[in-house]
C-alpha cells in the first residue's frame, strides 16, 4: 500500500543543517493498522508528513500503490492527497468558521461532486462517528473528543485508502481518547483501510497490529 | 468556487469585527469619495438635458492677446465671434452667450439675487431646455431686441410665488423684461449654460461690445458629427491667426481655442492656449486625462495597500486552514481563488456601504445648496463604475497575499508556521 524506501529527510536553515531522519525502510500493507512511536523530536510527524505528501524526502522515495511517488507538482499531488489519504491531527485543525458539516465535506469540495451528494456523504461519515445531531453546530460548540470524531469523519469522508493520525488521542482524556481509538478500529476493520498512527501511548500502540519506534530520525523496530 | 468560499468569507468577517471594520472603512470611504466626485462630474459634462448633444459640442471659453510686455486675458468678444465663428463651414449651429452675472432685483421690497445670461434664438434649438410655461426666445426677439426673458422655476417662485409667470414682467439689472417662457432649473454645475434668467443679447446697453475681440461672450458650435472635430478646430486656428488685431503696437498675437468642455478645461488648467510645441506633443487634454488618472490610480492605491497589509497579517492566523485545505487536496491555485474571491466579496460589500453612504451624500449636498439647483444622484453609469472600482480593489489587494498564503508548505502551515 505505502512503502518508504531509504528515505531521509534534512531541513536546512542559513547556518544549521538537521538530519530528521535517516534511511527509514518501511512498508505498510494495505488494511494495516501501524503505530509509530518514540520521544519528542524523534521524527515521528515529520516521517508522518511524508507517508502522507505533505513534504518531499531528502532522499529516498515513496511508493503509494506500488508506483513511486516521482513528482511531487503540486496540482499531482494534491490529487493523490485528496483521493488516497485522510489525515487526523492533535489538536484537530478544524475550520472555525464553518459548522461540522461543512467541515466534513470540506475534502469533497476538491473533487467534482454535486453539492447534494457532497452533502449527503458527509452526513453518512458523521452517522459513522455518532455525529450526526450535530451537524449545525460550530467546532468552537463542541467537546475536544468531539471535535476530533468530527475530524474523523473528515478523514473518512471522501473513502481514502490510507488514514494518517498524528497523535490523535493527544489532546483528549482516556476515555474520549479510547472512543477515538474504538473508531479508529472500526474503520480498519470495516473498511479494510490502512492506518498510521502516532501516538505516546504504549496502551493504545498494543492494541494494533505492529509498532514501528523511532530515535534519533532512525527507525529502531 | 463554491457556497464554501463565501461561508467561510463571511463568517470570518463576522468573526473578526476589527478587522472587518478597518477594511471596509477603507474601502467604503475611497468609493465613497469616488462616487461622489464622478457623480458631479457627470452632472457637470455628462450628456443630460438641456446638454444633450455635449458629445457634438466644441466650445470657445477663453481668449488671449499677448505682447511683449502685456498680456490680456478674457472671453471671446462678441466682434471676433460674429466675424469669425457664425459661418465656420461644417457646423450645424453656433450659439453665442455671455457668462452669467449676478443681477439684483426687488420684489415688494424684497432684494432678490439671480443670475442673468444673454444668448440668442440659435441656443434655445441647440439646447433641450425643458419649458413649464411658454416658449424660447426668437430670431425676431435676437433682431429686434425685444425685451423679453426666458427665466427658470426658482426665479418664478422668488419673482412671482409661484404663479403663471407668462406674459408678467420682471426688472432684472435696470431694466424689464416680459417672460416669453419658464423653464425647469438647470444646475449650476452646467455653468456654461446655467442661468436664472436668460434675455437676448442685443438688449446689452451700448454699441462697443459689437466690435470687441475679447469681451464676455463664449460660444458653442454644434457639429454634425465627432469627426468634424479637426476640421474645425483647424478652420478656428486659421480664422484666429489672421484675425485683425485689436491694439498692434500693445499685441502681436491672438490665442485661443474651439475644444470640447473637458479640452477647455484642461487647457485653462495647464495655461496652454495651444497644442502647438507643447512637451511630448501632449494635448492639454491628454495631460489632464494622465494626471487625472494618476490620482485616482493613487486615491484607490492607498486603500488597497492597506487592505494587502491587513491580509498579510492575517497569514498566521488562517495558516491552520491553509493547512488543512492543502492536506485535503486543495491546490495553490484553488487557494489563489478562494482567497481573492474573498476579497473581492468584502470590497463588494464597501461597494455597496459606499453606494447607499455616497447617495446620503449627494442627497445633503442637494439639500445644502452648495451647487445651487443641483439634483446629484448616483445613477447606473457611475454605480457601474464604482463596482468597476470595488472588484479592482479586491483583485489588486487579493492577489498578493493570496498568493503569499497558497505558496505555504502544508506542513509548516499545519504547525502554525506560516512565515
Amino acid at each position: 500500500m505505502i512503502r518508504l524506501e531509504g528515505v531521509s529527510k534534512v531541513y536546512r536553515t542559513d547556518r544549521i543543517e538537521t538530519l530528521a531522519l535517516d534511511g527509514i525502510q518501511l512498508d505498510l500493507p494495505a488494511g494495516s493498522f501501524v503505530s509509530i512511536m518514540g520521544p519528542s523530536g524523534c521524527g515521528k510527524s515529520t516521517l508522518l508528513n511524508l507517508m502522507g505528501l505533505l513534504d518531499a524526502p531528502t532522499k529516498g522515495h515513496v511508493v503509494l500503490d506500488g508506483a513511486p511517488v516521482g513528482s511531487y507538482r503540486d496540482k499531482d499531488v494534491a490529487r493523490m492527497r485528496n483521493e488516497k489519504i485522510g489525515f487526523i491531527f492533535q489538536s484537530f485543525h478544524l475550520v472555525a468558521d464553518l459548522t461540522v458539516l461543512d467541515n466534513v465535506e470540506l475534502p469533497l469540495l476538491y473533487r467534482k461532486i454535486a453539492a447534494k451528494e457532497r452533502k449527503k456523504r458527509a452526513l453518512a461519515a458523521l452517522e459513522q462517528v455518532g455525529l450526526a445531531s450535530r451537524v449545525h453546530h460550530f467546532p468552537g460548540q463542541l467537546s475536544g473528543g468531539q471535535q476530533q470524531r468530527v475530524a474523523i469523519a473528515r478523514a473518512i469522508v471522501g473513502e481514502p485508502r490510507i488514514l494518517l493520525a498524528d497523535e490523535p488521542t493527544g489532546n483528549l482524556d482516556s476515555q474520549m481518547g479510547d472512543e477515538v481509538m474504538a473508531i479508529l478500529h472500526r474503520i480498519n476493520r470495516d473498511a479494510k483501510t490502512t492506518i498510521a498512527m502516532v501516538t505516546h501511548d504504549p496502551r493504545l500502540a498494543e492494541s494494533t497490529d505492529r509498532v514501528v519506534r523511532m530515535f534519533d530520525g532512525r527507525q529502531v523496530q | 468556487m463554491n457556497t464554501s468560499t463565501f461561508k467561510v468569507a463571511l463568517r470570518g468577517l463576522i468573526r473578526r469585527k476589527f478587522f472587518t471594520f478597518i477594511s471596509l472603512f477603507g474601502i467604503a470611504f475611497t468609493l465613497l469619495m469616488i462616487l461622489v466626485v464622478s457623480a458631479v462630474l457627470d452632472h457637470a459634462v455628462g450628456p443630460h438635458a438641456p446638454e444633450t448633444h455635449s458629445d457634438r459640442s466644441l466650445y470657445v471659453i477663453g481668449m488671449r492677446l499677448k505682447g511683449p510686455s502685456w498680456t490680456n486675458t478674457s472671453g471671446a468678444g462678441y466682434g471676433f465671434l460674429d466675424a469669425e465663428l457664425r459661418d465656420l463651414p461644417g457646423a450645424e449651429r453656433v450659439t453665442f452667450y455671455t457668462m452669467p452675472s449676478q443681477a439684483v432685483s426687488y420684489v415688494d421690497g424684497r432684494k432678490v439675487k439671480s443670475y442673468l445670461k444673454r444668448t440668442d434664438a440659435a441656443f434655445w434649438t441647440i439646447l433641450d431646455f425643458k419649458f413649464l410655461e411658454g416658449g424660447p426666445l426668437t430670431a425676431d426677439d435676437d433682431k429686434n431686441a425685444n425685451f423679453v426673458a426666458v427665466i427658470n422655476e426658482s426665479t418664478r417662485d422668488r419673482f412671482f410665488s409661484g404663479q403663471p409667470a407668462l406674459g408678467k414682467t420682471v426688472e432684472v439689472a435696470g431694466q424689464r423684461f416680459r417672460v416669453a417662457g419658464v423653464v425647469r432649473d438647470v444646475p449650476s454645475t452646467r455653468w456654461l449654460i446655467f442661468s436664472d434668467v436668460w434675455v437676448p443679447i442685443a438688449t446689452m446697453k451700448g454699441d462697443a461690445w459689437r466690435h470687441e475681440t475679447l469681451g464676455g461672450f463664449g460660444a458653442l458650435v454644434l457639429a454634425k458629427d465627432r469627426r468634424d472635430f479637426p476640421a474645425l478646430q483647424a478652420e478656428f486656428q486659421s480664422r484666429v491667426r489672421r484675425h485683425p488685431l485689436p491694439d498692434p503696437a500693445h499685441f502681436d498675437r491672438l490665442d485661443g481655442s474651439l475644444d470640447t468642455l473637458f479640452g477647455s478645461v484642461a487647457r485653462d488648467f495647464f495655461d496652454m492656449p495651444s497644442d502647438d510645441g507643447s512637451p511630448l506633443g501632449f494635448s492639454a487634454a491628454t495631460k489632464l486625462r494622465i494626471g487625472l488618472a494618476f490620482f485616482a490610480v493613487l486615491f484607490m492605491a492607498l486603500p488597497a495597500i492597506n487592505l494587502v497589509n491587513i491580509n498579510l497579517s492575517r497569514i498566521l492566523d488562517r495558516s491552520s486552514e491553509i493547512g488543512v485545505r492543502k492536506a485535503f487536496g486543495a491546490t495553490s491555485r484553488v487557494l489563489v481563488a478562494q482567497f481573492v474571491a474573498e476579497n473581492v466579496m468584502l470590497t463588494l460589500i464597501g461597494g455597496a456601504l459606499a453606494a447607499a453612504g455616497s447617495t446620503l451624500v449627494l442627497a445633503a449636498i442637494n439639500a445644502s445648496g452648495l451647487l445651487p439647483y443641483s439634483r446629484l444622484s448616483v445613477n447606473l453609469r457611475v454605480l457601474f463604475w464604482g463596482l468597476v472600482a470595488a472588484v479592482f480593489f479586491g483583485v489588486i489587494s487579493g492577489v498578493y497575499p493570496a498568493w503569499r498564503m497558497s505558496r505555504l508548505h502544508p506542513a509548516d502551515a499545519l504547525r502554525g508556521h506560516a512565515s
